[in-house]
């Protein structure tokens, strides 16, 4: 790692940000894993000098991160725009008592929802908090930035929001990246009145909190972050983050200022540069945040009656919005429509160990009350057997309000996976303990946080900087908070599957039931001898096509009765053998066995 | 296997060294080249994209490329844009402005072949991927996806990738044969290609990579 410095590199934006971090003398970095933010954690923990480390969640990423600047050291949280919702207790008081060592919260927004559940504009925060925010518009401002934040957290005595977007944080673009500063250890210093949030220290804190809000107006007039690019005085255009970069592709010509700190505002420069042109746009994603403030103010200015509140802006959208008030020509309709191709929705893989417990539970007819991760995946065709999906952890709650209600005449159950557990899971199951519901909690233990790319967590026994450590046995934690039944079982053995969620229905209080497979692609991916079918016991009566294997195709062959005869692709295969489970004429064997059968024959 | 159609359509024939320009290049203007490469998660997209901006940054050009991860990984649809120029602002290719398509798979290429420009270029892998859902007697995967492509790209260029990578000796050295058809699009010096890609794939195996990258590019 020590050769990459004083280089023009490509990096991502999360890639920068952590290079970024290292080269500012960063010395501790925590996170939860989530997307469009993870590889942030995954680039820094790879660098000399750094303490990285996944935590359980983001409220207890952040508080760490508290602990590491109250100690005096440089330190970078990261999470993704709904993972700051879970750290917002700590933030909204950090914010109060101020750092030592410079405090970055890295929050990585998702517009249009790519790998999100909801789309929430996080420059809110900044605004919640009374903390300053800087945007970047590419790697070598998410790179830049960084430092600049850890400077402004020092000197004003904050932690800083650095807020990006799935088009900053997975765009690569040229970096240079300078060498590397070693910023020592301050070490912690006994301050009560500043650190212990009391009310009657917490009110003048509120109050320094204030006075440094007026410091940071005065900050954000002078800074260069802030700068104007003087073109044509037509039209001015006031933006930030990446939708700079579709602005200046649509209208070069235009008169641009260009926000890099985005909070507070620096308004009077904008009103001064709102004097000297004609007509002021706003281009930003989502909420109208910029334009408010400048309305507020009493600059007029154009903006969300020309761009959509919702999904993400891109150059055609610009450019559309631009047209409607004559600025530029429509956009180009030289191209034909959409071909109309089948959709390709995202599946559990081949070998996944979700696959059986889903179709026992359709096959059950239960309502599943689900949550966060690749399982969520269930939900889609042909499984259908998960039926809500709010946000981490929820599901043992929502399971237990229904089972409270008595609003459903099913058997009711949580489906939660192992990282999504330890996030926030652990909680809701007291509280089902607690008040003594009657739920079923289903632990989908793979031993990994699959769905963004594998990621090690406290119950894996491994730490994101690769040595061995303590992992959580679920089992156990789940026994001494008092659950009436707790069990594992294989999920690669439909019949003991179906047998212990069928089980578990009959008894009353909390039972908590946890899968022994692991991921079939993290942390080494899965691959056993395949299974083939074969086609002349087949009575294609189209069991092994409703679990969603993408193994298992429809062919052209097909039964004396003219029923499709569906063929398995051995290369995906990994010989999980759900389908050969549930077969009811067992004409799926394992390629090896097939010969012997007809020897046997 | 290529087949060509088009207007400055040769593909067939071997390149001349110095002169293999089938498509365009991102020339000195400040108009960025659009590459738009699409395929099904897993296939190795994003890898490609990143070897191919790569090479544009090695080159001299500005580069940005941008793509979705996180859902789209499990098997979904995958694009990846990547811009090239003397500058270039939005990390996004406007819609229906791809100079260049390279589709992985062949319902892909036509699941965004609308995105091709007037006159640009469509190169298609032949291999089909037919997606668990075509299970659901709902929906058809598009057989004559190939035919489909030739009335619609302006210039269509199919070659077997898998099918060449075999004979290679390993079909995961597909997506390089698929980068040696993408680079006679470019107009970027063949050594800047060799260095790149014999630096990011695998060790051990960047003379395999080197001989698709070779494959790729003559037919």
């Amino acid at each position: 790692m020590e050769t990459l410095q004083n280089q023009r590199l490509l990096l991502s934006g999360n890639e920068a940000i952590a290079h970024g971090a290292k080269a500012a003398g960063v010395r501790f970095a925590s996170a939860y894993p989530g997307t469009p933010s993870t590889e942030i954690l995954e680039t820094i923990a790879k660098f000399p000098g750094i303490h990285a480390q996944w935590s359980p969640n983001e409220k207890v990423a952040f508080e760490v991160g508290i602990g590491a600047s109250l100690g005096g050291a440089r330190t970078i949280v990261c999470m993704k725009h709904v993972g700051v919702n879970v750290a917002a207790d700590p933030l909204m008081t950090f914010a109060y008592t101020g750092v030592k060592g410079g405090f970055v919260l890295v929050s990585a927004d998702d517009p249009e929802m790519h790998s999100s559940q909801n789309e929430q504009d996080n420059r809110t925060y900044a605004k919640f908090a009374k903390i300053p925010m800087l945007e970047p518009s590419d790697s070598q401002e998410c790179y830049d930035f960084v430092e600049e934040a850890l400077t402004i957290s020092e000197r004003f005595d904050t932690p800083v929001l650095l807020r990006c977007t799935t088009r900053i944080s997975h765009s690569l673009t040229p970096v240079n990246v300078r060498s590397w500063k070693d910023v020592p250890v301050k070490g912690f210093e006994v301050d009560i009145a500043k650190y212990v949030m009391m009310p009657n220290w917490a009110k003048p804190r509120h109050q320094a909190v204030l006075k440094r809000l007026e410091a940071l107006k005065d900050f954000t007039e002078e800074t260069p972050l802030n700068r104007i690019e003087w073109g044509s005085k037509k039209i001015g255009i006031v933006t930030s983050g990446v939708s700079y970069q579709h602005a200046k592709e649509v209208m070069p010509e235009a008169s641009y200022f260009k926000l890099g700190f985005s909070y507070p505002m620096p308004l009077k420069k904008i009103k001064e540069f709102a004097s000297k042109v004609e007509r002021i746009i706003v281009v930003e994603e989502l909420e109208p945040f910029i334009e408010e403030a400048l309305k507020v103010e009493g600059i007029a200015c154009e903006g969300k009656k020309l761009f959509p509140i919702f999904g993400e802006l891109n150059p055609t959208l610009v450019q559309k919005g631009l047209s409607e008030i004559g600025l530029v020509p429509e956009p180009s309709t030289d191209t034909a429509a959409p071909i109309q191709v089948l959709p390709r929705p995202p599946v559990l893989c081949p070998g996944c160990g979700h696959r059986s417990v889903f179709y026992a539970l359709r096959r059950m007819g239960a309502h599943v009350l689900g949550d966060i991760g690749c399982y969520t995946l269930a939900a889609l065709p042909p499984l259908e057997s998960l039926h809500a999906c709010i946000c981490m952890g929820a599901s043992i709650g929502m399971a237990t309000g229904i089972a409270q209600v008595e609003g459903s005449k099913r058997p009711v159950f949580a489906v939660i996976g192992d990282s999504t557990f330890v996030h926030s899971g652990i909680t809701p199951l007291i509280d089902a303990i607690y008040n003594k519901a009657n739920v079923t909690i289903l632990i989908l233990d793979n031993g990994i946080t699959a769905m963004t790319g594998g990621q090690q967590h406290p119950a894996t026994g491994r730490t994101l900087q690769g040595s061995d450590t303590i992992a959580v046995d679920f089992v156990a934690l789940a026994k001494a908070l008092g659950a009436n039944h707790v069990e594992t079982f294989d999920p690669y053995d439909f019949n003991a599957t179906w047998d212990t969620l069928k089980g578990a229905v009959k008894r009353s209080g909390v039972n908590v039931l946890v899968t022994t497979r692991p991921c079939a692609l993290f942390p080494k991916k899965i691959k056993g001898e395949p299974y083939q079918i074969v086609a002349a016991d087949c009575n294609g009566c189209g069991v092994c096509l409703k679990i969603g294997c993408p193994a298992i195709a429809r062919s052209d062959a097909v039964t004396a009765k003219g029923l499709a005869i569906p063929v398995i692709d051995e290369s995906p295969c990994t010989g999980c053998k759900l389908c050969a489970d549930i077969c009811p004429v067992d004409c799926i064997l394992l390629r090896s066995d097939i010969g012997k059968e007809r020897v046997e024959a | 296997m290529a087949k060509t159609t088009g207007k400055s359509g040769n593909g067939s024939e071997t390149p001349k060294s110095d002169n293999s320009v089938v498509g365009v290049a991102p020339d000195s203007e400040n108009k960025a080249m659009n590459i738009l490469i699409v395929g099904v998660g897993g296939q190795g997209v994003v890898l490609a994209s990143a070897i191919l901006s790569e090479v544009a940054l090695s080159a001299g050009y500005d580069v940005k490329k941008s793509e979705v991860h996180g859902m789209s990984q499990r098997g979904g649809v995958v694009s990846s844009h990547v811009r090239i120029g003397q500058k270039v602002f939005s990390p996004l290719i406007p819609n229906g402005r791809a100079d260049v398509i390279l589709a992985f798979e062949q319902a892909e290429g036509l699941r965004w072949v609308h995105e091709l420009k007037p006159g640009g270029w469509m190169i298609t892998n032949a291999q089909k991927l037919v997606p668990p859902i075509a299970v659901d007697k709902k929906y058809h995967y598009p057989e004559d996806a190939l035919q489909q492509l030739k009335k619609r790209a302006d210039n269509l260029h199919v070659l077997d990738a898998a099918e060449m990578a075999e004979s290679l000796g390993n079909v995961r050295l597909a997506n390089t044969v698929l980068l040696g058809a993408l680079s006679k699009a470019l107009k970027i010096d063949e050594k800047v290609w060799r260095e790149v890609i014999s630096r990011r794939v695998p060790k051990g195996t960047a003379e395999a990579n080197l001989k698709a990258f070779e494959a790729g590019k003559e037919k």
